[in-house]
């Protein structure tokens, strides 16, 4: 009878228990978006690049050369040449490569040259790769395919005309060799996205009237002439690497590493990943610190409304009391009442979250990049729902005693 | 054999060292059966007497005795039980469960006193009957209590008080907002279930005209003393 009377006193109540639970729910659903997006922003962050085993570029930091091959941040330190890259394929332990040569620029977008096999063998979240969603890969040495992001943001269609800028910031242009969009990838949420992509022989064509850096004053080799060239590179930036063996990678790494012809580096994308996520971590600290904060002024608002509806039930306490109710019992309906509240907003903020995420995650995803997975509670998730009903219990008890004051003080008369 | 319900003696108390509302009580009993009226002005202590005796309060000095049992020394659980088991209250705002229906409201002491359940074998029988005995209609019992008048809220009151066949009623000025007539007959419907319960009433009011209706009337004047702290 007493749980019966408590609920229909939690009924009678029903706007401001509603508006609890609902202001109890919001912010327990914000801690969870905001979990759910640091670890989300991990797991994408650590799944831009997945099923390559190694990356070599010339001697540089493992996080330095995972900015510039993986991601298009900064520049290579040097090039690696042709022949390191032939003696590196000819290796017993190698699966595949896939060179990637990076330098110029085309509105901003990094430009990189590479071979068809980077379709095939980029792997990102697992074992997805990239797909063409227009168009096709390129077919003619001036056939340029663009990322999603590179599409969209420059409006750029299949068959328009782009020139190639020289380097990252320069006032000169490859124009006299303009490229053809030829195909447009589906989105990835990678650095891809960002990236124009043209064939390594491009990249060598665009460069045949180029010395150090520098137009060469007064030649012009024409196109036609420029095809029947032999355009295999001479350098290139990194490259990525499959073994046939997982067990050999160590073994390949140092061979790379200890090279005598030039000096390179072999990273492992994951390890170097983490290093990495390590230095930009500062965001996940934040948005851990912005959970924790979220998750106090959630129970310091519960606290303040159980004490605000306190003077509403002063009255119905004293009832109680005089009835026979001990003190006990009352801070006892009081840590019941918070116990209530705290599962249903539980079990409200939860539903809230999948309608929440199911209606954000594509955008996210679209304009961030971050996929963020809509699964099954995980038991951190549960310990985290038993820590708050424990702290809401906690915080039930303040206005709980307060309650029992009242209680004693009221005897006969309720002074309300 | 005892036939006092009520024994106060030498009771002392104030509400807080700062306060100037300081009472003793030398002395004030109460036989069982008797119906008492309690007269005294607003502010003259007479609620904070009636909260001593229900066990809300505790005395600084002296003894209450309810019924042999001398409450302020049992521990505060047994003391509330005691209340529950002994005591029905009527408040001056009848002080109903707004949200509960009628039949909880009435039952609700029933939950905390094993005595008064076990003196009532069938629950929602009994209620019937005391809402015939106080003149309430039969449909009355789901109604919510928020949604009745202020008579009916007053009988209801009393039944809660009398279910189960507590020794003692206690009574906080429950016909303040009654004219005359309805005075009248609201009070000679609880003078009928109290003495069929033989229970003991002990009424408080400001209203002299309802002495001739009690078995005794007590002037809160002559047994209770207003005193200055330096006293204790």
């Amino acid at each position: 009878m007493l749980l019966k009377l408590s609920f229909s006193s939690l009924y009678a109540r029903l706007v401001t228990v509603g508006m609890t639970i609902l202001a109890i729910s919001v912010s327990l659903m914000l801690y969870m978006s905001v979990e759910k997006l640091r670890t989300s922003a991990y797991t994408s962050f650590t799944d831009t690049i997945s099923q390559t085993d190694l990356i070599v570029g010339a001697r540089a930091s493992s996080v330095q050369l995972l900015l510039y091959s993986v991601f298009r941040i900064g520049n290579a330190t040097n090039n690696i040449t042709w022949e390191s890259y032939l003696d590196l394929v000819s290796k017993e332990e190698v699966d595949w490569t896939v060179p990637i040569s990076l330098g110029d620029s085309h509105k901003g977008f990094r430009v990189m040259g590479t071979n068809k096999e980077f379709f095939s063998r980029y792997k990102y979240r697992g074992s997805q790769s990239v797909s063409i969603d227009k168009g096709y890969l390129f077919e003619d040495l001036y056939d340029v395919v663009l990322g999603a992001g590179v599409a969209e943001k420059l409006g750029y269609k299949i068959g328009t005309s782009l020139v190639v800028s020289h380097g990252l910031q320069s006032f000169s242009d490859h124009d006299d060799q303009p490229f053809r969009v030829s195909g447009i990838l589906k989105k990835t949420g990678t650095p891809v996205d960002n990236t124009v992509i043209v064939s390594l022989a491009a990249i060598e064509a665009i460069h045949v009237d180029w010395s150090t850096g520098a137009k060469i004053p007064g030649q012009l080799t024409p196109i036609d002439e420029i095809r029947e060239m032999d355009l295999t590179p001479k350098n290139i930036t990194a490259a990525l690497v499959g073994v046939k063996s997982k067990l050999t990678i160590f073994q390949l790494q140092r061979w790379i590493n200890e090279y005598p012809e030039e000096a390179m580096t072999a990273i492992l994308p994951g390890a170097a990943l983490q290093e990495l996520w390590r230095v930009v971590g500062v965001i996940e600290n934040l948005l851990l610190g912005i959970s924790v904060v979220v998750i106090f002024t959630t129970l310091v608002g519960m606290a303040a409304i159980m004490f605000s509806s306190l003077s509403e039930r002063r009255r119905e306490m004293a009832i109680w009391r005089a009835m026979g109710a001990s003190p006990f019992t009352v801070i006892g309906l009081l840590m019941l009442e918070a116990i209530f509240i705290s599962i249903l907003s539980i079990t409200f903020s939860v539903v809230l979250l999948f309608c929440v995420l199911n209606l954000l995650q594509p955008w996210i995803d679209y304009n961030y990049g971050i996929l963020v997975n809509i699964e099954m509670l995980a038991i951190k998730d549960m310990y985290v729902f038993a820590v708050f009903i424990i702290a809401s219990i906690t915080v039930s008890l303040l206005p709980a005693i307060r309650a029992y004051w009242f209680s004693i003080n009221d005897g006969m008369t309720i002074k309300l | 054999m005892d036939e006092s319900i009520i024994k106060i003696d030498s009771v002392r108390f104030y509400w807080s060292k700062k306060s100037n509302f300081k009472i003793f009580v030398p002395n004030l009993e109460i036989k069982k059966g008797e119906k008492v009226l309690l007269l005294g002005e607003s502010g003259s202590g007479k609620t904070t007497l009636l909260s001593l005796m229900c066990g809300f309060l505790n005395p600084l000095s002296g003894n209450i005795s309810i019924n042999g049992n001398t409450i302020n020394q049992l521990s505060s659980k047994t003391r509330d039980e005691y209340r529950a088991d002994n005591i029905g209250i009527i408040f001056q705002q009848f002080n109903l469960l707004p949200y509960a229906n009628v039949v909880d409201n009435v039952l609700l002491p029933l939950y905390f006193s094993k005595v008064r359940s076990n003196n009532v074998s069938n629950k929602k029988e009994k209620v019937i009957e005391l809402f015939k005995q106080l003149r309430l209609p039969d449909d009355i019992a789901q109604f919510r209590a928020s949604s009745l008048s202020m008579g009916q809220q007053q009988r209801v009151a009393v039944a809660r008080a009398l279910i189960g066949n507590p020794s003692l009623i206690i009574a906080d000025e429950p016909t303040s907002s009654l004219d005359a007539d309805a005075q009248k007959i609201f009070l000679n419907l609880m003078f009928e279930q109290i003495s069929e319960n033989n229970s003991t009433l002990l009424m408080v009011s400001h209203d002299k005209s309802l002495s001739n209706q009690f078995d005794r009337l007590i002037d809160i004047n002559e047994i209770l003393i207003r005193e200055d702290k330096s006293c204790y």
